[in-house]
């Protein structure tokens, strides 16, 4: 354990926050690639912001990396083939409330590169930026908020640390544990190169306590590494939910607080995902962008949980089919983890660039809500200091002023008061109500 | 898997605690003292306990029936009320005024104001409170312990004469209400239910040490005081009843230190021998006030209208 040492300890601890039981249930299972789907349905919208512009028609051929949809405005991110084959249809699906035109590729099985990628030469700032934007790169967290944008601050503003999220504290996902254990040297390459390019002082790599082999093996080509001057360092967080949230990451990995409504860089951070991290260094190295994720299968109905690459625009029918041995009575599928996972309407649904884990659930057991009993567990569960109770008591009373001055714009829907209440209250779904009812007052 | 999928927004896990585990965990809490109490005043003790326990199960059951409202009896809550209340009574009381407390704690104090988590008293609490002021003389009619039947003043009507020793307080060996008396199984409940996370120890630890201390600077005997009485039972099981205390830390301290303060200045200063059920009921009055003056700002809170 000499390399222990040079392991940081959180500056802050978030208030609040809960402890779950973590179930990572895959995490020694190494990544299996699973073939490509007969087809892949590749959305051009898989980020915050402005759709790409599809750039192929029917009939066309592409290959795994083949641009097939173009980055449309400044806050955008292109879209690129994830199989070989041929271009069936562009059709428009109707996704989350928004109608978003879906690419449909007939994979040839045979997954040939396009002869077109090259590996970069990235020297400056502006050509990371560049790189992360023609990956494709979007928040691989969940946010899905495009890479190459976050990594070019607004003028002024001094960032002087990059925060890497390893905290994956949300239960059963391993994706990026997986990524620290796998590619290890991919991410640790790339905080060195982003740190170095965007001139940034120092570099935290913030990873949960209940994933020791990756603290260790991270800390130990961080300690190697040639260019190493103590500057790069791993955090060991405390393994509590939701510690992989921007904010509670930012708090624990500099003591600075992010105000209500800011982005990181008004703190002088850059918060990164490590898959984040390891594609951009992947796409400098190879010139192969964002074109498969790797998934974490598991939830009470998979017996055999596991790791897999997906080719993006997989649907999830294909996934489950792969991985095999779901239970019959399942009745439910998650995107993501069971705290802020979202719910999936259907099996045709597919992999995108920010999904990281497919849940799938057994039938649970009927809930009895009874009366709020007060105890004052949600309000201390709450990260964000807020008062879910009262909101709830505000909400059912059917006045919008009274939701007025509880903050519930500061709720960032981790789900904690909702799971933790014993009277099993919708509380996380008054909040998220709540906050679109005062959002649209305004 | 199901053809048919079904759809729930997150979070998609829940903790297993439950209003009726955590008022089990209490019913487990209180039950050493509670077999104590009936150990040590007979069959009279047990009796109450049952009779209040079934009332005040009943008049909920029945409230429900008739206000045709979903029936809320397996929540536990109002075998809590019971037994709390069952505790709280001399020996000395006849059976048809623990009904009549009984259905007052369920009725009056409880449904009446919206049922479970609406109530701005414990019930319990506001049914003794109501029943020491209807039957004063019943509600101080105390047996000897193991006698059953001589009528005995409480180790706290004796306080300057010290009549009984530390330790008997301590284990309860004297006489009270049914569960008041020892004030060790009364801390291994309270124990339990801070192990379980059932309560936070700040309200008990802020109620006791302040009636002690409190005592002491009117020159009392303060472990004499946080022996004998209802402190003990009324800081760990009423004080901190979940609808009634404050929620945020710093309420709990001001709340119990509050409910301390009043203990000792009614027992000094007062014309009633106790002062632990009317403290609490005040500060339970006040607990939306706390709540209101010690609310936290959220994390990264920026001030409206400062936004840059």
């Amino acid at each position: 354990m000499k390399s222990a040492r040079s392991v940081l300890r959180p500056f802050k601890k978030l208030r609040g926050g809960i402890h779950l039981d973590h179930q990572k249930n895959a995490e020694n299972f190494e990544t299996v690639i699973m073939p490509p789907p007969e087809k892949v349905f590749i959305p051009m919208s898989q980020h915050i912001g402005a759709h790409a512009a599809a750039c192929v028609k029917k009939g066309d051929s592409v290959y795994v990396g083949t641009v097939i949809g173009e980055a449309a405005g400044p806050v955008s991110a292109p879209v690129h083939s994830s199989v070989s084959g041929v271009v069936e249809d562009i059709i428009v699906r109707s996704m989350g409330g928004r109608d978003i035109n879906v690419a449909v590729i007939a994979s040839d099985g045979e997954m040939k590169p396009d002869p077109g990628l090259k590996k970069r030469t990235v020297r400056s700032a502006k050509a990371l930026t560049e790189a992360a934007t023609e990956c494709g790169l979007v928040g691989l967290g969940g946010a899905g908020f495009p890479t190459g944008v976050k990594l070019s601050p607004p003028k002024g503003t001094v960032i002087d640390t990059l925060v890497i999220n390893g905290a994956e504290c949300e239960p059963y996902i391993t994706s990026d544990f997986r990524e620290l254990i796998e590619n290890a040297e991919d991410v640790v390459e790339g905080v060195y190169l982003i740190k170095k390019l965007l001139n940034i002082e120092k570099a935290v790599i913030g990873i949960e306590s209940n994933k020791p082999a990756a603290i260790e093996k991270i800390a130990e080509l961080v300690k190697n590494h040639k260019d190493a001057d103590g500057t790069v360092n791993v955090m060991r967080l405390p393994s509590s939910y939701p510690q992989g949230a921007e904010k509670a990451i930012i708090y624990s990995a500099t003591g600075r607080k992010l105000p209500g409504g800011a982005l990181p860089s008004a703190v002088g951070c850059i918060v990164m995902n490590v898959t984040s991290v390891g594609t951009l260094y992947r796409f400098i190295k190879t010139g192969m962008p964002l074109v498969r994720k790797r998934i974490t299968v598991d939830g009470s109905a998979v017996s055999e949980p596991k790791n897999i690459y997906v080719a993006i625009g997989t649907p999830i029918k294909d996934v489950l089919e792969f991985v095999g041995g779901i239970d019959e009575t399942a009745d439910r599928i998650i995107m993501g983890g069971p705290m802020m996972g979202a719910p999936v309407l259907s099996p045709e649904s597919v992999v995108e660039k920010r999904n990281n884990a497919i849940l799938v659930m057994k039938p649970r057991k009927p809930r009895k809500t009874t009366n709020c009993i007060r105890c004052g567990r949600c309000a201390a569960a709450c990260p964000m200091h807020l008062y879910p109770q009262k909101v709830e008591a505000a909400y059912n009373a059917g006045l919008k002023e009274n939701l007025e001055g509880l903050n519930v714009n500061y709720c960032m829907e981790c789900g904690s008061c909702a799971y933790v209440c014993p009277a099993k209250r919708p509380l996380t779904e008054v909040m998220r109500i709540s906050k679109q009812i005062l959002r649209g007052k305004k | 898997m199901q053809n048919k999928l079904s759809v729930s927004t997150s979070p998609h896990i829940r903790h297993f605690d439950t209003t009726a585990g955590i008022m089990l965990d209490v019913i487990i809490a209180l039950l050493p003292a509670t077999i104590f109490g009936c150990a040590l005043f007979g069959l009279k003790a047990v009796l109450l306990v049952t009779v209040c326990i079934a009332t005040c199960v009943a008049a909920e059951a029945v409230w429900n029936v008739i206000l045709k409202k979903p029936q809320t009896i397996g929540d536990l809550s109002a075998v809590v009320t019971g037994l709390i209340l069952g505790i709280n009574l001399p020996t000395g009381v006849p059976v048809w005024v623990a009904i009549i407390g009984s259905i007052a704690a369920i009725i009056v104090v409880k449904q009446m104001f919206g049922g479970l988590g609406h109530n701005f008293v414990n019930p319990a609490m506001g049914a003794r409170i109501i029943l020491m002021v209807s039957f004063p003389a019943f509600m101080t009619t105390f047996h000897e312990p193991l006698v059953h039947t001589v009528s005995s003043a409480t180790p706290i009507a004796l306080e300057a004469s010290k009549a009984v020793s530390y330790k008997n307080l301590f284990f309860g060996m004297h006489s009270g209400s049914i569960g008041e008396t020892s004030a060790f199984l009364l801390l291994v409940g309270g124990i339990y239910l801070v192990v379980r996370r059932v309560i936070s120890p700040i309200i008990p630890v802020c109620f006791i040490g302040a009636t002690a201390l409190f005592t002491y600077a009117f020159g009392g005997d303060g472990i004499y005081a946080i022996l004998s009485g209802g402190v003990m039972l009324g800081a760990i099981f009423m004080a901190t009843d979940y609808v009634t205390s404050p929620t945020t830390n710093w309420g709990k301290v001001i709340y119990g230190v509050a409910c301390g303060i009043i203990t000792a200045v009614i027992r000094k200063f007062g014309s009633l021998p106790e002062g632990v059920s009317y403290a609490i009921i005040l500060m339970n009055i006040l607990t939306p006030h706390i709540n209101t003056i010690t609310t936290a700002k959220p994390f990264g809170y920026v001030k409206e209208g400062k936004k840059q």
